[in-house]
């Protein structure tokens, strides 16, 4: 559920340049508490640096970024940390620690950031992987799994600690459209579950058109749309029709 | 901390290659000083200290075992006709283990150690890099520098004077068995021998520069892993430029300490 006024994040002027190439040029932004808004854009037009910049990965050049209320610049390091525990964030490769199972992948954040027993913290394990269908994989290793899978188990370690916000980089990518969906309809219904936040950004429209509450789309390093996804696939504007032909799939 | 930018060109000309070289070396310091500082900085990971002194150091013991042993045997075989010409050969133990404990034993482990653990935490923690492993700790509120850095360095400094003890004592029991291929010596004999012939000052040099040294291969090690680039090709640069790093720097420091321990013991000149 959307709460109208409460802004949870709150980008103001954002810019970022790499060896004189400018990837994100002065971009504000707003996302309410409880909205999902969709993120597109081409390859290399600034849309992971974007997600990078919210949880404090990438240092902007210019402009700030709020995470409820609170200004991230400037912060040090153990405040910062305070502010990404309240969040969570699904690589596009999943980033699942190579040398850890599935069930110490899950378990590392919870036993860094929570003091539940061991006990309580496997039924946080089990239950959360319960949640992506994947509860028989706990004893396997990241090698072990299948890209979608890897990508669930990505997921289930994002959001075990419970965040208000969850960033998605690319979540479907490199999936076949049947995994698309279920993932794609398994981020809409935790994030109705937890009620929380989302930043997704994808180049897959099947994905938007499950998840988005709101979509803006990236060229050139601004904001050149912001609106409901209806509006975007049908837009009149010509960029966006060639960007969206080959991917819209009619209902 | 910023790194400064290496120019990542494909064919760098020779007046890049030179801006690289120097702008490693203040990378690698200001990697240096970094760790140094999150030492002191909590959480301190006691356990993942304690799994990368089993994993890097426990480990490597059979193949320092196999070649302390080498040593040992062959420095004695070698000695041996040499003294024998000049009627010395009691005082093949005492030439053994002079060289053995002085400068052998230490050197050629830490080598053999950066060959192995330093490779390996490049590899380790540049695929770590690569997959965004390192960027999945960071977002998680887990400083990834307290977590992989400071305890693989821990690590490497805390078991490279155990490993090297280890294997001075098993290159003696080579020269032993040297000893007795080609003399008639007594183990006891052996053994007096080279007690008598070893002074403080012999010791304590060749053990506190492994320390430095084992430092060298776990600093190293991670800054090439840490900041590697360029996906699986940088995760193979890490490990071989890791170990060619570590390897010369070690030959280096080793320099400076014999020049160090002259200076604090005149007696071993």
């Amino acid at each position: 559920m959307v709460m109208a006024d409460f802004r949870l994040v709150e980008i103001n002027n954002l810019s970022k340049a790499f060896d004189g190439n400018v990837i994100l040029d002065n971009i504000s932004l707003d996302v309410k508490k409880g909205e999902n808004l969709v993120v597109f854009g081409q390859s290399g037009t600034g849309k992971s640096v974007l997600l990078k910049c919210i949880i404090g990965l990438i240092t902007p050049d210019q402009g700030d970024v709020s995470i409820n209320g609170q200004l991230t610049k400037g912060l040090n390091i153990d405040e910062l940390n305070t502010i990404r525990k309240k969040m969570g964030f699904l690589f596009q490769s999943a980033a699942l620690y190579d040398s850890m199972s599935v069930r110490e992948n899950l378990e590392f954040p919870l036993s860094r950031h929570t003091n539940l027993s061991s006990k309580q913290r496997e039924e946080k394990v089990r239950e959360t992987l319960r949640m992506v269908s994947l509860e028989k994989s706990i004893d396997k290793m990241p090698s072990e799994l299948s890209g979608g899978m890897r990508k669930r188990i990505g997921l289930a370690r994002s959001i075990i600690t419970d965040p208000e916000l969850m960033l998605y980089d690319e979540p479907t990518t490199g999936l076949d459209p049947i995994t698309t969906k279920e993932i794609s309809e398994l981020i809409l219904n935790l994030q109705r579950k937890l009620n929380m936040t989302s930043i997704i950004v994808t180049h897959d429209i099947v994905c938007a058109k499950i998840i988005a509450d709101r979509a803006i789309f990236l060229k050139e390093g601004k904001i050149a749309y912001e609106g409901s996804i209806e509006e975007l696939t049908n837009t009149t504007d010509i960029f966006l029709e060639k960007f969206f032909s080959t991917e819209i799939i009619k209902d | 901390m910023e790194l400064p930018k290496l120019i990542t060109k494909r064919k760098p000309t020779a007046g890049e290659k030179v801006y690289n070289f120097f702008t490693d070396i203040s990378r690698l310091s200001l990697f240096t000083f970094r760790a140094l500082k999150y030492v002191f900085i909590p959480p301190y990971e006691i356990a993942q200290i304690r799994k990368h002194m089993d994993e890097l150091g426990v480990k490597t013991f059979p193949i320092v075992s196999i070649t302390g042993f080498v040593i040992g045997l062959v420095l004695a075989l070698q000695s041996q006709p040499v003294l024998q010409r000049f009627g010395a050969t009691d005082f093949l133990p005492a030439t053994v283990a002079l060289s053995v404990i002085r400068e052998l034993g230490p050197v050629i482990t830490a080598l053999i150690f950066a060959g192995r653990v330093s490779s390996g935490i490049g590899a380790e923690l540049g695929s770590m890099r690569v997959t965004e492993q390192i960027d999945a700790l960071e977002v998680s509120a887990i400083n990834p520098f307290n977590y992989l850095v400071v305890t693989r360095v821990i690590a490497t400094t805390m078991i490279l004077p155990v490993l090297t003890i280890y294997v001075n004592f098993i290159a003696l029991i080579g020269g032993y068995f040297a000893v007795i291929i080609t003399d008639n010596m007594s183990f006891q004999y052996y053994q007096n021998a080279i007690i008598s012939s070893l002074e403080f000052a012999d010791l304590v040099p060749g053990i506190a520069k492994t320390f430095f040294f084992g430092f060298i291969v776990g600093i190293v090690g991670c800054y090439k892993g840490y900041t590697a680039e360029g996906g699986t090709e940088g995760v193979g640069k890490a490990s071989t430029t890791s170990v060619v790093m570590a390897s010369l720097l070690i030959l280096l420091f080793d320099t400076l300490a014999v020049k160090i321990s002259l200076w604090l013991w005149p007696t071993l000149g």
